[in-house]
């Protein structure tokens, strides 16, 4: 008969924290409405910190309005594994798209940015952490292609935690695919410019937008093959207080420049008529 | 089940067969491959197979890549350091003469006692290591030798100065330059194929993968520490993204298997490599045929069509 009573258990279940509304700004926790974050294109007006954009949002702020024509719209993912871990994978598919209204997590489409003809592939981290898989992979590639038809540079922005766990091995091989497609760009004569937006890890950071020929990022993004908490626990090692941040990356050579997100768009544009042959 | 995969096997067969606008004369040398492969096949492999394949494939006796360079390669010579900043030692690198010619190889390479899998960092190569992988492949090039890559690499080093180091610009540095080689490549999966750190120098024209070795696009026990929150549930993940041969050669991921002595590799390094020379040699005498123009084309077609969706 013990005296006491084990009521660890009871901690299993309790519920966690409720999570900080998506409007508070994680860094100074100041409030906004909808529309005051939208017309600072998510950037928090008092304290800079950049909130993750949405793809549709992101298109918006670099492409000249009503210049964007979407590209390979329709392809959806399959399940080539039957994969089920604590759900089945169709099912997180079809939550995904139900929440975010996109079919993958990528956007592909051609536009004009000051004037000036690109492609644009842009990713969104609101569909399934903007992990790749075979879609991302396709619909990145045929963004390759399609800028190399028209004889227009590539934009990318990418915001993904790495390569889709649930199709496998498929999905690493997402990272030589999409490596092939920009070589085919750069042999067609057209570069690649890699944005890398909050958090851009893993195959997406060990493949595609680590081949641009210009590579920028947004301030405080999270740029790693890694991430920090996995590096703390294999190894124990004591992390920099800025591991794996955009400011770390740019201090040891791995990117060319931080532009904050408001003067994005006038960056690219200018990069565009650079890399266009004097204006034609 | 049989059936299914035999099926969706018998598929891929059908679409090969169907290609010759594309291939020209060499798809039917491939076509005979995925016949025998057809023949092969019996069952698929059980999730408690899948989970021998992983334990067979971290054998400590598994051979490594030393242990085949040394069975295979006449005048054999190790060469060292990125000519940059280091010499990782989770990589080697070299030229020998294999069945006649001289060949450029690389191969991630683990250590067998405490003393020297530290040495080794258990196989886990540094951005150095690939640097380094990248400066045999341009030595390769440069000189027509062509390329062996061998894969056995638990997964790219979690640390903070592989990170400060850029390990994710050299892992898609080292894609885009195999992806630019004009000579043959031929790759094998040796033991772990994992992640990041495998494909970095997996990007080949023919891409093998012995019997009981594992391709995967995170260890298993990472996967399960991610979607099942618990790294205990290794075994099911393992069971869900079908790491081994068999799978990866459904997928069109791998264009062969390497059979092994029965019981696995580590119980006959001398027949494991024996085996595992043929098929690099038939491998090379097939990519040797091919224009150097031709071969970077065909490579980059292949990798392009990895994917399934709708």
């Amino acid at each position: 008969m013990s005296s006491r009573i084990d009521v660890s258990i009871e901690h299993r279940n309790v519920p966690e924290p409720p999570g900080k509304h998506p409007n508070t700004c994680p860094s100074c926790s100041s409030h906004y409405r909808d529309d005051e974050l939208e017309a600072a294109l998510w950037v928090c007006p008092h304290c800079g910190h950049h909130f993750t954009m949405r793809a549709r949002a992101r298109i918006a702020s670099l492409a000249d309005e009503g210049t964007f024509v979407e590209e390979a719209a329709e392809l959806r993912s399959e399940d080539p594994l039957d994969f089920f871990d604590l759900r089945p994978y169709t099912e997180r598919l079809a939550e995904a798209e139900m929440k975010t209204g996109l079919g993958e997590a990528i956007l592909i489409g051609h536009g004009l940015i000051d004037g000036n003809a690109a492609e644009l592939a842009v990713m969104d981290f609101a569909f399934m952490g903007g992990s790749m898989g075979s879609v991302v992979g396709e619909k990145f590639s045929r963004g390759c292609d399609s800028a190399a038809q028209r004889g227009v540079p590539l934009v990318s922005v990418t915001a993904s935690g790495g390569a889709r766990m649930q199709e496998g091995i498929l999905s690493l091989m997402q990272l030589p695919k999409t490596v092939c497609a920009v070589e085919d760009l750069h042999d067609a004569g057209q570069p690649l410019i890699s944005v890398m937006s909050h958090p851009t890890t893993a195959g997406v950071l060990a493949s595609f937008a680590s081949l641009g020929d210009v590579i920028v990022a947004e301030p405080g993004a999270l740029l790693a093959f890694t991430g920090p908490r996995v590096v703390q626990q294999t190894t124990r090692e004591k992390l920099p207080d800025d591991f794996g941040l955009a400011e770390q990356n740019l201090r040891f050579g791995h990117l060319d420049a931080i532009v904050p997100r408001p003067e994005l768009k006038a960056y690219v544009a200018r990069l565009l008529r650079l890399f266009s042959r004097n204006g034609d | 089940m049989a059936t299914d995969h035999e099926l969706r096997l018998r598929e891929r067969l059908t679409r090969l067969r169907n290609l010759n606008l594309l291939g020209g004369a060499r798809v039917s040398g491939e076509l005979e491959k995925l016949q025998r492969q057809l023949e092969r096949i019996q069952a698929a492999p059980t999730d408690e197979e899948i989970w021998r394949s992983v334990e067979l494939a971290r054998h400590q006796d598994r051979p490594y890549t030393l242990d085949y360079v040394e069975r295979l390669f006449d005048d054999w010579v190790e060469l060292h350091g990125d000519r940059g900043r280091a010499d990782d030692h989770a990589l080697v690198i070299g030229l020998g003469r294999f069945d006649g010619r001289t060949v450029a190889l690389v191969g991630n390479q683990k250590g067998r006692d405490i003393k020297e899998r530290t040495d080794r960092n258990f196989g886990m190569a540094y951005p150095e290591g690939y640097r380094k992988a990248m400066r045999l492949m341009e030595l390769a090039d440069l000189h027509k030798f062509p390329l062996v890559s061998l894969i056995d690499i638990p997964g790219a080093y979690p640390g903070v100065a592989a990170e400060q180091h850029g390990q994710g610009g050299a892992i898609a540095r080292s894609q885009a330059l195999m992806s630019r080689l004009q000579v043959p490549i031929v790759c094998c999966v040796i033991g772990e194929g994992g992640s990041g750190g495998a494909i970095a120098t997996a990007v080949a024209d023919r891409v093998l993968m012995q019997e009981h070795a594992i391709y995967t696009v995170i260890s298993p026990e990472g996967c399960a520490a991610i979607l099942w929150r618990d790294a205990g549930e290794a075994k099911k993940a393992a069971a869900a993204f079908k790491p081994d041969a068999l799978h990866c050669l459904e997928l069109g991921v791998i264009d062969g298997i390497v059979p092994e002595p029965e019981g696995g590799a580590h119980t006959d390094p001398d027949e494991a490599a024996r085996l595992l020379g043929e098929s690099i040699r038939e491998a090379l005498e097939e990519l040797e045929s091919i224009a150097p123009d031709d071969l970077k084309r065909r490579r980059r077609a292949k990798f392009r069509s990895l994917g399934v969706y709708a």
